[in-house]
């Protein structure tokens, strides 16, 4: 399989009023065609930006990219005028948010919103374009399509929204579709659904996928590669399969750690990854998750880690202690009694 | 086995809908419809269930946030829904809420010590400024935070740290019974373990009940002792945590197990996963019979007409499903 989209050092800064805050602060990464993957990390890490950095939505003037390359299809589209640029969103690549309500027009009827992208993108005529968004709208399970389209956002659930949202960024038959948080709106067993159709018809049509998500367990099964996001970096990328079974940087050791699972006995107590999320106005020093990392050495404080291989797979990591880390993997997690008298106090002041 | 602090028996809660403007459309959302359960001394229970399945409005029917349409919700002996105002305003002060997002239920011109001292002197509990002081010091400490935290304003707090005053602020009543809704889902992941074991530490320290309403399940399953799942306004299923977990009965139930994908790769790929057909139909007009029949894999023909009772399958372990 070729690279479909190789993100080379992307750097996104955004200037507030408490100083510059670099969302994205050089990041590589790629996705190869009809590839899965996964960008993993909490609120504030920099997945959305990378996301519509690629797009190029990032709203100016406040957000910027400022320096790095995003070739698609050997393309840089950072060099692309605004009209390029144009041809490429929906066209060749296709975004699908979180909450769909807000990405759809609600005064418009579902059919206007979906003919839109294939007359102005595929030059269609108005007939040939309602004929392709009914069978759009049947291809991802919506029963009656000729009379939904007909109808506007607020007449249709969440669930169906978001399958609508699918339809439309796959109408014009892209090769990459970036997913912000698809299905972090919807209700667990409306999220089955949603993924396993996501899943089927990003196999059947041969589509790249980025995934922008949280959750740990959508990750796992749905993503052939994982990136791990901690403050504007990639802190750790591997197959999901090396990622789950073998992470090598503290912060994807401590997340997998935080989470209680269905599949395993009830633990006596989580153990969270202590402290906050670092203020990226004003980021130390050194690695960002130092102050929270149990694994923490002095060199960490002073010496930004980059990433490196580990062993001769494609998995990488940006951990000076990534030997530690493998050691205790191997280690169970401590069962720790519940302290009487008490919690600890966590992390300190933020600021 | 200690005494029951709550019992909510026979709970209804109906909204009429429409008429509005137009006068047309009235129709009536049966957002809980026969709700009974109890709920011990030092328990957690855990109420599960998605969007709209009226967990949420059970929770507000207890604190007495709505009135209920009929059913009793007796605390601590007295049912709350006779109460006269001025008995359940002394009553509150046993039943707390901790929301799900702490910035909008904190008052956002107030400092963190403000807002934990106000229930304070308002329902009498500390009197004296500097006593007042003193016990906002001791609750921060509690909860996790440090003294000087008081002097800020919740905008100045990241998300895990304005949960922790909502938890002092709840605390501050020396409460017996905290409704928790959805106390950790607006947080990041490695936040939420935090929260959930400051949750786990103030039940051991304070000997706290907790009604813990949420709709991810693995964290429910942690910190429950028992768990009921609802859905279209009914439970379907309650049970201890490790009966319910470990041996589902109801399909719903299964079904929502079987919907959450495990951070395992491997697993992930030998898992035969369920999914369910079909959305959550209206509560406006729920079918008939069994609610669950439209999506449930197993339904039969009586399943459409005869509405199944919550009954006592087994020793502790309820279920409302005609083909268990």
């Amino acid at each position: 399989m070729g690279t479909l989209l190789d993100v080379v050092d992307l750097q996104t800064h955004f200037v507030t009023r408490g100083g510059v805050v670099r969302a994205v602060d050089g990041v590589s990464w790629d996705v190869a065609e009809g590839e899965t993957v996964a960008l993993v990390g909490e609120s504030g890490c920099g997945k959305s930006v990378s996301a519509l950095s690629i797009m190029r939505l990032v709203a100016a003037p406040a957000g910027r990219i400022v320096g790095g390359r995003i070739l698609f299809k050997g393309r840089d589209l950072l060099t692309l005028d605004e009209e390029a640029m144009r041809r490429v969103r929906g066209r060749e690549i296709a975004m699908i948010f979180q909450e769909p309500m807000t990405s759809l027009n609600p005064v418009l009827t579902i059919g206007r919103q979906m003919t839109e992208g294939l007359e102005t993108h595929l030059a269609m005529t108005p007939t040939a374009a309602r004929t392709r968004a009914a069978e759009l709208l049947s291809m991802v399970g919506i029963p009656d399509p000729a009379r939904r389209l007909a109808q506007y956002p607020h007449q249709f659930s969440g669930g169906m929204r978001q399958r609508m949202m699918i339809a439309m960024a796959l109408a014009c038959e892209p090769s990459l579709v970036l997913a912000d948080e698809p299905t972090t709106a919807l209700d667990v067993t409306i999220q089955a659904q949603i993924l396993e159709l996501m899943k089927s018809l990003s196999r059947r049509l041969g589509v790249a996928m980025l995934m922008i998500t949280h959750n740990l367990g959508i990750v796992a099964r749905y993503a052939d590669r994982v990136n791990v996001m901690y403050a504007g970096k990639i802190i750790e990328r591997g197959t999901a399969r090396e990622i789950y079974a073998n992470p090598r940087h503290p912060y994807t050791l401590g997340l997998l750690r935080s989470v209680p699972r269905l599949d395993e006995p009830r633990r006596a107590r989580l153990d969270p990854i202590e402290g906050q999320p670092p203020d990226l106005s004003r980021l130390p020093g050194g690695c960002a998750f130092a102050p929270r990392c149990a694994f923490c050495v002095e060199r960490c404080v002073v010496e930004t880690p980059p990433l490196r291989p580990i062993g001769a797979s494609s998995h990488v990591s940006a951990c000076w202690e990534a030997e530690r880390v493998r050691a205790a993997v191997r280690e169970p997690v401590a069962e720790r009694t519940s302290p009487q008298g008490g919690p600890r106090p966590q992390g300190g002041p933020s600021t | 086995m200690s005494e029951v602090l709550l019992e909510v028996r026979n709970l209804v809660k109906h909204f009429e809908v429409g008429g509005g403007l137009f006068g047309r459309r009235r129709g009536l959302v049966r957002a809980v419809d026969g709700v009974s359960f109890a709920i011990r001394q030092g328990e957690t229970l855990g109420l599960v269930g998605e969007s709209g399945c009226g967990k949420t409005t059970t929770g507000r029917c207890i604190l007495q946030l709505e009135k209920p349409t009929s059913g009793e919700i007796l605390f601590e002996g007295r049912d709350l829904t006779r109460l006269a105002p001025h008995e359940l305003r002394a009553v509150r002060r046993r039943l707390q809420v901790i929301f799900q997002d702490p910035y909008s239920s904190l008052n956002p011109r107030m400092t963190v010590g403000e807002i934990i001292a106000e229930p304070l002197s308002v329902h009498g509990i500390v009197r004296g400024a500097g006593a007042r002081r003193g016990r906002v010091r001791d609750l921060l400490r509690h909860v996790g935070l440090l003294p000087q935290h008081g002097a800020r304003y919740p905008h100045q707090l990241s998300g895990g740290q304005r949960q922790r005053v909502g938890i002092a602020r709840a605390l501050a009543m020396e409460p017996a019974l905290i409704v928790c809704d959805e106390p950790v889902s607006a947080l990041d992941v490695s936040i939420q373990a935090q929260i959930i074991n400051l949750l786990e530490d103030l039940q051991a320290e304070f000997g706290l009940t907790y009604l813990f309403i949420a709709h991810d399940l693995a964290v429910v399953r942690h910190i429950s002792d028992r768990v009921a799942v609802m859905y279209l306004g009914k439970i379907v299923e309650l049970a201890d945590r490790k009966t319910l977990y470990d041996d589902p009965l109801h399909p719903y139930t299964r079904a929502l197990l079987s919907a959450v994908p495990i951070p395992d790769p491997e697993l992930e790929a030998r898992r035969e996963h369920l999914v369910l057909r079909g959305e959550v139909p209206s509560p406006l007009d729920p079918p008939s019979g069994c609610v669950f029949h439209p999506r449930c894999p197993l339904a039969e023909d009586r399943c459409r007409r005869v509405v199944p009772e919550l009954r006592e399958v087994k020793p502790g372990h309820w279920a409302a499903c005609l083909l268990v």
